[in-house]
């Protein structure tokens, strides 16, 4: 059986994407648009790697990354946090959080592959 | 900065003469003096009479106002400005004056890149705030970068993926359409908004800023708020600025506010009380029996040529409420005012939140902009009486009279923001400033 992503992202096409390209590469992908639903279902069922939008519409993508951090089930997954907003502010705001990896969007398929792989170490 | 300053007349006198490599004795001949006698002057220790400075003037073959205190004056103050600017050493601050004396035309031009700088630094305020603060913007942007995310994304797999089920890449088509009509309608709406002249007619500014175009046409006066009751909704029919209906509906209730505010202290006794009393807005709160803010108010929206006939220098003026947000903003020069939130939170606008019903008078020197020193005044109150179980609503006013500071007041240094302030080690600092040279650490 294949390891478990789940993308938190609120762009129904981009995840879309997200889902074609994990799925052919033999990822078992779960998507879901609402922050504060993925979080819940976060805490009980740990996926092995997350990929988290930042612009989220219910709740900001740094406070997942933070409540991830201070929970005993998340404090070590991988995190791969894909945003618009590729500010070196927020790229320190999200290593000082504890983010994995971050990548600017727009994205390449073939980097989303190659990190996800580097951070599942697969 | 002195208010007054030694002749240095003859220091110009001397470096013209030396410019055109005339002697002192030749020079003297020529005017009718004694070589000592022209000695003194050039060394600014004896004063020139106009006559014998006219014949100065013509003998070194310029004009009399180039070898006067008057037309050096900018030159002084601009390279003063660029020296302290560059941390100039205090020595050499001193001898300011004696540089633009003997150098003029390299202090011109120190002075004129001084004048640039400072032209561009506001032009940085002004972009950056938009690209900070605004929101529209902020938001065009993330939808054409997901747009623009999806697209590639989506074009990638059709690409590259080999075989795809026919059910995919149907639902991969219709995606890939779906994102590059919203890029291009995002793209023209950018433009539309970036185009200023455009943005007047497609209603695409905040409303608060189609109203302050409108107020700026105006010279920010109304003179039918005076006198009497005014036809709001017949005053912004058909103005070329207030192109939404929300802008509209705002400037009729600004219209209201400031007719409220001209029929409690009418333009006639109000000047005569400016006249004889000067800036004293408590003195006026209290002579008309009315709050401090709205004399705030009323001195900010008076015409120019009032304020300037009463000796009164030129005011600007800035209301927010009690979330920091600016509600409203009556630029002043010299003193930037964000276009949105994200003000100098030193700003007495703000510490009045603190104190409402407090009057404040506080002296204050911007960063970063040659030291400009205004004279701000600020109070908040509630602009309608809270309720029991109702939130409290604040409002605060801080009125600032440009370079009205008299002598005894150690100005408080303030930004315009964070990022584009260069007060060094300021407590308040929330963020790093993109000006060079600014101290990086946060309180």
């Amino acid at each position: 059986m294949g390891k478990r992503v789940l993308v938190i992202e609120d762009e129904p096409n981009i995840s879309e994407a997200l889902r074609f390209i994990l799925t052919r590469n033999g990822w078992m992908v779960e998507v879901n648009a609402d922050g504060h639903a993925a979080l819940d279902k976060l805490a009980v069922d740990p996926p092995d790697l997350l990929i988290l939008d930042l612009m989220l519409p219910d709740i900001h993508g740094f406070e997942i990354l933070r409540r991830l951090r201070a929970g005993t089930r998340t404090s070590d997954l991988p995190v791969l946090m894909l945003t618009a907003k590729g500010q070196s502010a927020d790229r320190a705001q999200a290593e000082r959080l504890g983010v994995t990896r971050f990548m600017t969007k727009p994205f390449a398929n073939a980097d989303v592959l190659a990190a996800v792989h580097e951070m599942a170490g697969t | 900065m002195p208010t007054s300053r030694p002749s240095l007349t003859g220091t110009r006198i001397r470096a013209r003469r030396n410019l055109r490599g005339m002697r002192q004795a030749d020079l003297a001949r020529a005017v009718g003096v004694s070589p000592s006698y022209l000695n003194l002057i050039e060394h600014n220790r004896r004063k020139v009479g106009a006559t014998l400075l006219a014949s100065l003037a013509e003998a070194l073959g310029v004009s009399v106002d180039a070898l006067t205190d008057d037309v050096d004056g900018k030159l002084v103050a601009g390279a003063r400005a660029a020296a302290q600017r560059s941390e100039a050493r205090a020595q050499e601050l001193e001898r300011i004056e004696e540089f633009t004396g003997r150098f003029p035309g390299w202090a011109g031009v120190l002075a004129e890149t001084q004048a640039r700088v400072e032209r561009l630094e506001r032009v940085v305020e002004q972009l950056n705030d938009r690209m900070t603060h605004d929101p529209y913007m902020g938001e065009a942007l993330h939808e054409i970068i997901s747009a623009v995310t999806s697209v590639q994304s989506t074009a990638s797999i059709l690409s590259e993926s080999g075989a795809i089920e026919p059910e995919w890449q149907a639902r991969f088509h219709h995606n890939i359409l779906q994102d590059s009509t919203r890029l291009a309608d995002g793209a023209v709406a950018l433009v539309n908004y970036l185009d200023s002249e455009k943005i007047e007619e497609t209603g695409l500014a905040a409303p608060q800023e189609e109203v302050e175009a409108w107020l700026e046409r105006h010279g920010f006066h109304l003179p039918d708020i005076e006198g009497g009751a005014p036809d709001a909704r017949a005053m912004v029919r058909g103005q070329a600025e207030l192109a939404s209906e929300a802008s509209r509906l705002l400037a009729q209730q600004w219209i209201a506010r400031f007719a409220a505010d001209a029929a409690a202290l009418p333009m006639a006794p109000l000047m005569q009380a400016l006249t004889r009393e000067g800036l004293a807005p408590e003195v006026l709160a209290s002579a008309f029996g009315v709050p401090f803010d709205q004399v705030l108010r009323r001195l900010a929206l008076l015409p120019a040529p009032a304020l300037a006939q009463a000796g009164l220098p030129p005011m600007g003026l800035v209301i927010c409420d009690l979330s920091g947000t600016l509600l409203f903003r009556r630029p002043v020069e010299g003193f930037a005012l964000p276009r949105f939130g994200g003000a100098c939170p030193l700003w007495p606008l703000y510490q009045a939140l603190i104190t409402p019903y407090r009057p404040i008078r506080r002296a204050l020197v911007t960063a970063g902009q040659a030291g400009r020193r205004v004279m701000a005044y600020a109070y908040a109150s509630h602009p309608a009486p809270p309720g029991l179980d109702a939130p409290m609503i604040v409002q605060s006013t801080m009125l600032i009279a440009a370079d009205a500071v008299p002598g005894p007041y150690s100005p408080q240094p303030v930004g315009a923001s964070c990022r584009t302030c260069a007060q060094a080690a300021c407590p308040a600092r929330r963020e790093p400033s993109i000006l060079s040279s600014v101290g990086d650490g946060l309180a």
